[in-house]
């Protein structure tokens, strides 16, 4: 297949974008790694009139470190998360998320950014870092000068493949607070064969004090619901108290009850809630064994 | 930080300069676009739509990189776009203006096969042929960053590629005798 | 270049294959690297429904789509006669709908244009109404009485096509009766795709003035490609030359004959320019050939100790929208009554009907179509399933019940002589050479510990490659080494 006619313009700098993105309305796109907009165009599911290309602005994929809070520039590849040593150390969440998303060369593609503004509720990206209690940072026109605003990524999907995003803004950064002390994550993903979506996956953080109660915890469900969902209730229920075996089965059934699974050929609704729940179980274990305790 | 920038974006001169390139960036149904494909230079006119594998196929006529599916699956069209490996389905040719491309045809040097092909020969690594330049050109970006690989990191790096006939074990074999190869250098 | 081994020793030695040498450097030349002069493109229009009347097909907008060079329907089709082709089954098939669609993605429309992307702007630019109808894709649904008729072409006002039954009926009937023990078992052996990574194409290269045709395609049968096209087109076969380049897998989906085939001819024919087609990946697995998607119910007669007394399997075979599979004239069923397997089975009968679906019409698929790997798997399941109703180990289960060495030439209660073989001392030698007794007792162990370990048995006797010369052949082609001079008197 082949996409249908398009302009194409690959602008230099943000502000050029978000200009194209006035000029042009609901018949541009906006171009980030490609990897799921293209495939669409080829199936001619998506049809932009004009194609803004992000490549080509520089400065959109910073990875870094700041004053308590890791800061994504929205084209940072997956393949980025998936190698840094920073994200690999501090990061085990987003880590496992990014080795299992599509299959490596994709990964070499696909954005951050891209995925989040996608919104397609079978992202890994979504999950994960609604357990990471992300936040998005989103730059439009306002006023006489360049606008920013900055958005919990749980308000942020509105729906499938929809977001809070206004005309004329783009996703430039995501904002994921920076762990504490004995905290940890973990992602598993259910999944068919390498590089299908997931069948169901589950993301989870969580943080200790130092009696080993839960202080902190998040649980982002992928492929379950309408958008990625938080598994508010568990997460809940898991703070104030010591993960325990029984704790975190319980927290398991909080998830499933969460979760809104539809049947598919991935598998029919019940046993998606069902693996909700071991999912959730498992990912528990797995971070808080990264979490190392005095 | 480029927000930062953007306040700074007020001043006078700088007004002028963002408006001069706002014009100089419109959107164009064709493009003229220059790559540099095995080392030789190409220049051509080419529709915003045409993916780079068509470019590559149709209008250069290196038609080693295949096209095997239509959802970025099958890998059978990966090259390498400045020296990373990329699947050219899935990727617009006036994206890759003024990228270094590498592909199936551009890895023998002077007459002389690269190890992973002799691998691939030697090892029974391909029964069809089809994926086997996407396989051969994920495997050499692959060794490139990990030149002694384990059989689990080799599985991995390949999971983006598909192939029907072989299952695999002997495309693995190749890629592990290719870096023993490539080490003894 | 070092060679492999010694010089003209081929047997117990690697060779290195000859076309490796340009597959490596992506010097093969496939389908889709060859491109003529004046090279014209094409994309066909599939049908969203799986059953649905075709009110209309309005061709002016895709007509004007830049590029676009023609539109043929299934009424463009029908007027040329062309409408319809036969499949390899004895059965025909739609080449473009006409009427109706009888299964999701089944071609409509052809567009033929100067580039890839404008046939299938144009494609997207055909509009279709289309009366949606309901739908069967149960085989066993398509059977009741109130179920749609599918194919309106035929005469008989029935989704039933053939019935095929081997074997003893009453003898049969009789021996489960007075059997110790009978299994029964439904076996469902779904739908296989044989995918290979290179899609479907073809170019078809009609020259006006010689009267020509050269197809390049995909194909793993280019002489039957010649027969069936000769029979389709009306040129007589020595104006046709099928060429079979480069191919990327196939498996058995390039045995068949596909409708984009011949609606590139029709297009070639209708500019006098070459015509491309090349189907994506999405067509290949919607569209293509498939196998299997056989409904089976065997039952299995046997003595207390394991004796093996009778055998009876009753198939429901779902053959989708058309009868499109690949089995020898004489055996619509294939080579399925090889399902007594290896086994010594004083009486046995089998029989299979078939039905339309809508769904893609099936077709041929690796491990043999001609359904024996589907009478494998029912034989060796139902094996299985007597040796755990007996609590017997399952080679001890085969052992007593495979034909003894001195039966040989032997044959099959269903009509097969197997001509030789020492099965017993096979299977000996294989449970030796992986160490059954350690792998049973590791397996107890482990199911002690609560883990689950699997361990499968299997024979598998086959009729290779095309069988016995003097019962095969498909559509008039024999399919061994021969000659054979045919007469196609040209009409004048």
């Amino acid at each position: 297949m082949f996409p249908a006619p398009f302009e194409y313009v690959a602008p230099s700098t943000l502000d050029q974008a978000i200009r194209l993105l006035q000029q042009y309305g609901a018949d541009a796109r906006l171009l980030a790694g490609g990897q799921s907009l293209i495939p669409m165009m080829r199936f001619r599911l998506a049809n932009p009139k004009v194609l803004i290309d992000l490549n080509r602005i520089p400065g959109l994929d910073f990875l870094e470190e700041d004053r308590g809070v890791l800061r994504i520039g929205a084209m940072v590849r997956h393949r980025a998360m998936e190698r840094t040593p920073l994200i690999q150390q501090r990061y085990p969440l987003l880590a496992d998320t990014a080795r299992v998303i599509a299959d490596p060369i994709v990964r070499n593609r696909g954005t951050v950014g891209g995925s989040i503004a996608h919104a397609d509720p079978a992202g890994d990206w979504g999950a994960a870092l609604l357990a990471a209690k992300a936040e998005v940072v989103i730059t439009g026109p306002k006023g006489r000068r360049m606008g920013q605003r900055t958005l919990p990524l749980e308000d942020f999907f509105t729906g499938p493949f929809m977001t809070a995003l206004q005309p004329g803004e783009i996703v430039t950064e995501i904002r994921v607070p920076a762990p504490g002390p004995r905290e940890a994550g973990a992602y598993l993903k259910i999944e068919r064969k390498v590089g299908d979506f997931a069948v169901v996956a589950v993301g989870v953080q969580i943080a200790l004090d130092a009696d080993g109660v839960c202080r902190k915890a998040g649980i982002g469900l992928c492929a379950v619901g309408p958008t990625s969902l938080r598994a508010r209730e568990a997460e809940e229920w898991l703070i104030g108290k010591r993960p325990d075996e029984s704790v975190i089965a319980r927290a398991g059934e909080l998830a499933a009850e969460a979760s809104q699974p539809t049947s598919d050929t991935r598998g029919p609704a019940e046993y998606k809630r069902d693996m909700v729940r071991v999912l959730t179980v498992r990912a528990l274990r797995k971070a808080l064994e990264r979490i190392p305790m005095a | 930080m480029p927000a930062r920038k953007g306040k700074r974006a007020t001043a006078a001169p700088r007004r002028t300069a963002a408006r001069k390139a706002v014009e100089a960036v419109q959107p164009a149904a064709r493009q003229r676009i220059r790559v540099t494909v095995n080392g030789h230079p190409y220049e051509a006119d080419v529709e915003a739509r045409t993916l780079l594998v068509y470019f590559l196929r149709d209008t250069l006529g290196l038609t080693g990189t295949h096209v095997g599916c239509d959802t970025t699956s099958c890998g059978a069209c990966t090259v390498l776009l400045n020296g990373e490996a990329v699947k050219s389905c899935t990727l617009f040719a006036v994206q890759a203006d003024e990228a270094e491309i590498l592909t199936v045809e551009g890895l023998a040097k002077d007459g002389e096969l690269h190890p992973l092909q002799k691998a691939f020969w030697e090892d029974h690594g391909l029964q069809c042929g089809f994926c086997t330049p996407g396989m051969l050109m994920t495997a050499y970006a692959f060794l490139m960053e990990n030149p002694h690989p384990s059989e689990e990191e080799i599985r991995v790096a390949i999971s983006g590629n598909l192939c029907r006939c072989t299952g695999y074990m002997n495309i693995v074999k190749a890629i592990q005798h290719a870096a023993q190869e490539m080490a003894a250098r | 270049m070092a060679t492999t081994g010694q010089a003209h020793v081929v047997l117990g030695h690697p060779v290195r294959r000859k076309e490796d040498l340009r597959f490596i450097q992506g010097r093969g030349r496939y389908l889709d690297d060859i491109v003529l002069p004046r090279m014209a493109y094409m994309a066909l229009v599939r049908s969203p429904y799986a059953h649905a009347r075709i009110r209309s097909i309005r061709t002016d907008a895709a007509k004007a789509v830049p590029g676009v060079l023609a539109v043929i329907t299934g009424e463009d089709l029908e007027e040329l006669g062309l409408a319809w082709m036969p499949t390899l089954a004895g059965d025909k098939q739609m080449v473009l709908a006409v009427g109706k669609v009888l299964f999701q993605y089944q071609e409509v429309a052809a567009v033929v244009a100067e580039s890839r992307e404008a046939a299938v702007d144009g494609a997207q630019a055909v509009e279709v109404d289309y009366e949606p109808l309901p739908v069967v894709v149960d085989p066993f649904k398509a059977l009741e009485p109130d179920a749609p008729i599918l194919r309106e072409d035929r005469e008989q006002k029935t989704n039933h096509i053939w019935h095929w039954e081997v074997g003893d009926r009453e003898a049969t009937e009789e021996a489960l009766h007075r059997s110790e023990v009978v299994i029964r078992e439904h076996i469902k052996f779904q739908r296989v795709h044989p995918a290979p990574l290179e899609p479907c194409g073809c170019i078809a290269d009609f020259d006006r003035v010689t009267g020509r045709l050269t197809l390049y395609v995909t194909s793993q049968a280019p002489h039957a490609y010649r027969t069936l096209l000769a029979l389709v087109t009306k040129l007589p076969e020595h104006m046709i030359r099928v060429i079979s380049p480069d191919i990327g897998g196939g498996f058995g989906n390039k045995v068949a004959v596909y409708p984009g085939y011949v609606c590139a001819i029709v297009a070639s024919m209708m500019l006098g320019r070459p015509v491309k087609w090349v189907e994506t990946r999405t067509e290949n697995l919607t569209s293509t050939s498939f196998a299997r998607d056989y409904h089976m119910t065997v039952e299995l007669g046997a003595t207390r100790e394991g004796k093996v007394t009778a055998l009876r399997v009753k198939t429901l075979a779902d053959h989708g929208a058309f009868d499109a599979s690949a089995n020898p004239s004489r055996f619509p069923a294939g080579l399925f009554s090889i399902c007594t397997g290896s086994y010594d089975f004083p009486v046995a009968f089998a029989e299979v009907d078939a039905v339309y679906t809508n769904k893609a019409p099936g077709g041929i698929s690796y491990r043999c179509s001609f359904r024996v790997t589907e009478a494998s798997y029912l034989i060796e399941r139902a094996m299985d399933i007597l040796a755990d109703e007996l609590g017997m180990d399952p080679a001890e289960l085969r052992r007593r019940n495979f034909i003894p060495p001195e039966k040989f030439p032997y044959r099959s209660a269903l009509g097969w002589t197997y001509d030789s073989g020492n099965y017993v001392a096979a299977l000996d030698r294989a449970l030796e050479l992986i160490g059954y007794p350690e792998l049973r007792r590791e397996q107890e162990e482990r199911r002690r510990r609560g883990e689950l370990m699997g361990i499968g048995i299997s024979s598998y006797t086959e009729i290779v490659g095309a069988g016995p010369s003097h019962t095969f052949d498909i559509a008039g082609l024999k399919m061994f080494d021969s000659c054979e001079i045919r007469v196609h008197p040209n009409e004048f």
